[in-house]
């Protein structure tokens, strides 16, 4: 049998419908390979093989009845940010202890409900604040991509690190992801995956940790763009358990996939162009236009004038409201709790001892602009900024349909290179966070190589709830660029791999860290 | 805006996180950096612009005013770090 988890989720599917093999074998496959990989990449911060198995043989018990549903069988990643009922949730934080939910994410039991089996818990940036994965309380995810003829550490973006390194490095099928300011798209870009952030109101966030309120959305990390919106469809709904889910029907994204670009009206917002941009980002974004305009769509230069203010406006707006989210760990009703001489003291102890650096930078500045005497100065004038982000975007569906810009300023970097400044860190998500500002939908889609052999990605911004057309245009991207997998896996310990003949590259369809037509 | 260390404290006694000495002093010139950042804001004219308030048009849902939930005490407190039956323990508040 050729190597399971080589497979993307569609032919995993494929594979499972045809009985070539069992969701048992699939996901013993994906077992196999965790064991082998989690010592050197972090990828998975709770592995749940008994979990996974028993899902796994009740899958294949269903589909024998004749009773499959659109995810049968086939085994994900969940991020830690996803309460899992019975299943150790953390967020990655200290601060959540041993805290095993008593209820299931929406999105989650959506998942399961569908048929997916749960590998287990993915690692992430704590609370989702970071663009790295450095900030984990359960240390850093390494990406499975390395620079040409180097063997640094590489991150794999962040917060969902896990996520698009578990992707990258075939640990799971897909997986869940949250986005904030970026932190499903740009790990996504940086790992050669693709990630989709929907429309604020697409997916329930249910029994998600909640980082800031008014920006979170779930969506899925996944190897084509084809599996994101098999995700997708899954993942989204109406769910009365969050009064921001929107009532309105999931079209089904997978078949608008066939529809193609024809007519299609790209937008290129020259506010992107951002000083010092290197040559490479350029050239890719230069890339994209021509894929899209061979495949029939149209190009057009639009202006969104407030793009500039959008990332000063998200450390305005992500801090205030995570430092009221966060309010509620206290060390009373669940996690972590040091005492003190009193109760306020046993509070000060447990936060400080609870949240690490990062989390505890931004609860400060949330605090402060919240404060009596700041409110209008800061978080008021960034509330005003963001409507005028939008409105940016609302002039532009005049003219376009979906908009196009580079995913990430530059490649994946090494471990420690940005975690001294918080600033440079936050630079990361300069082309991803108007998206969340706005409510957009937008996702990453890989479509290049930079000089050092890592993987480069292009975002698509869509119009509200229009993520069908997001799908048609990054499959376009994806038909023309490729996909970009790691060819060799080094990390792999030996004894626990799968049998080396099978981890072999296998002619054309599984080469890899090289550019190779997409499509079929 | 400079943020001097009595207002570094302020803000952490604010957000209940003890913060050391050590501590206080790095704070004070990472959170004055990040504040002076955003304060480019000030360049936009906001004067007739309204704040956000959601990003997608949508209206409040309501739903029938009865109960959907409830009954689930041992729940609740099932992941507290101190219970006493059905009630979360904390040091004396009241003298």
């Amino acid at each position: 049998m050729s190597d399971l988890t080589r497979l993307t989720l569609a032919e995993a599917r494929d594979g499972l419908k045809k009985k070539t093999f069992s969701a048992t074998e699939l996901t013993e496959a994906h077992i196999k390979a965790i064991e082998a990989a989690n010592p050197a990449l972090n990828v998975y911060v709770l592995p749940t093989p008994d979990h996974a198995l028993a899902q796994a043989k009740a899958s294949d018990a269903r589909r024998a009845k004749g009773e499959a549903r659109p995810l049968e069988g086939l085994p994900l990643g969940n991020k830690d940010l996803f309460c899992t009922e019975g299943i150790r949730t953390t967020a990655c934080s200290k601060i959540l202890d041993d805290f095993k939910p008593t209820y299931e994410s929406t999105v989650g039991a959506n998942l399961w409900n569908a048929g997916a089996v749960m590998l287990g818990k993915l690692n992430n940036d704590e609370f989702a604040m970071g663009s790295s994965n450095e900030t984990s309380a359960f240390g850093p995810v390494v990406s499975p991509w390395r620079r040409k003829g180097r063997d640094d550490k590489l991150v794999p973006g962040g917060s969902s690190g896990g996520s698009s390194a578990a992707v990258a490095a075939g640990l799971c099928l897909a997986a869940t992801a949250t986005d904030t300011g970026g932190s499903i798209r740009q790990p996504a870009a940086l790992t050669g995956t693709v990630g989709i952030k929907p429309t604020y109101g697409r997916c329930s966030r249910w029994g998600i940790v909640a980082f800031a309120s008014s920006l979170d959305q779930a969506g899925p990390i996944a190897k084509t763009v084809r599996d994101a919106a098999i995700m997708l469809g899954s993942m989204a709904g109406h769910d009365p358990k969050d009064t921001t889910s929107v009532d309105a029907p999931v079209p089904d994204y997978e078949a608008a996939l066939a529809e193609g670009v024809k007519g299609l009206r790209v937008g290129v917002p020259k506010e992107y162009r951002v000083e010092g941009m290197s040559k490479e980002i350029e050239d890719l974004w230069a890339s994209g236009i021509a894929w899209l305009k061979a495949a029939g769509a149209t190009i057009h230069e639009i202006s969104l004038p407030h793009t500039k203010y959008a990332l000063p406006a998200y450390y305005i707006v992500a801090p205030a409201e995570a430092s009221s989210n966060l309010a509620r760990y206290d060390g009373v009703r669940y996690g972590l709790r040091v005492p003190g001489k009193d109760v306020i003291d046993t509070y000060e102890n447990t936060r400080a001892a609870g949240f690490g650096k990062e989390v505890r930078r931004r609860i400060l500045i949330g605090t402060y602009v919240l404060s009596a005497g700041y409110y209008d100065a800061y978080y008021l004038k960034a509330q005003k900024v963001r409507t005028l982000i939008k409105r940016d975007f609302d002039e532009a569906w005049g003219v376009v349909d979906v908009v196009l810009t580079p995913t990430t300023p530059s490649p994946a970097f090494a471990f420690g290179e940005k975690s001294g400044d918080p600033l440079a860190m936050y630079l990361e998500d300069i082309f991803t966070v108007t998206v969340n500002m706005a409510g957009l939908p937008g996702i990453s889609v890989p479509a290049g190589l930079s000089s050092e052999g890592t993987p480069l990605g292009l975002q698509l911004i869509g119009k509200p709830f229009d993520e069908a057309t997001l799908f048609r245009a990054a499959q376009a991207i994806e038909d023309a660029a490729g996909r970009f997998t790691v060819e060799a896996r080094w990390w792999a310990r030996k004894g626990a791999s799968a049998p080396a003949a099978a981890s072999k590259p296998a002619p054309a369809k599984k080469a890899a860290a090289r550019k190779k037509p997409g499509g079929k | 805006m400079q943020v001097d260390e009595s207002t570094v404290r302020r803000i952490a006694r604010l957000a209940r996180i003890k913060i050391t000495d050590e501590e206080a002093k790095s704070l004070e010139g990472e959170l004055s950096g990040i504040l002076n950042w955003v304060e480019q804001l000030g360049e936009v004219d906001t004067s007739s612009v309204p704040p956000m308030t959601r990003v997608v048009a949508q209206e409040l849902k309501k739903r029938e005013d009865r109960v959907t939930d409830g009954g689930i005490a041992d729940a609740i407190v099932k992941n507290a770090p101190v219970v006493d039956d059905h009630y979360f323990v904390v040091p004396k508040v009241v003298e």
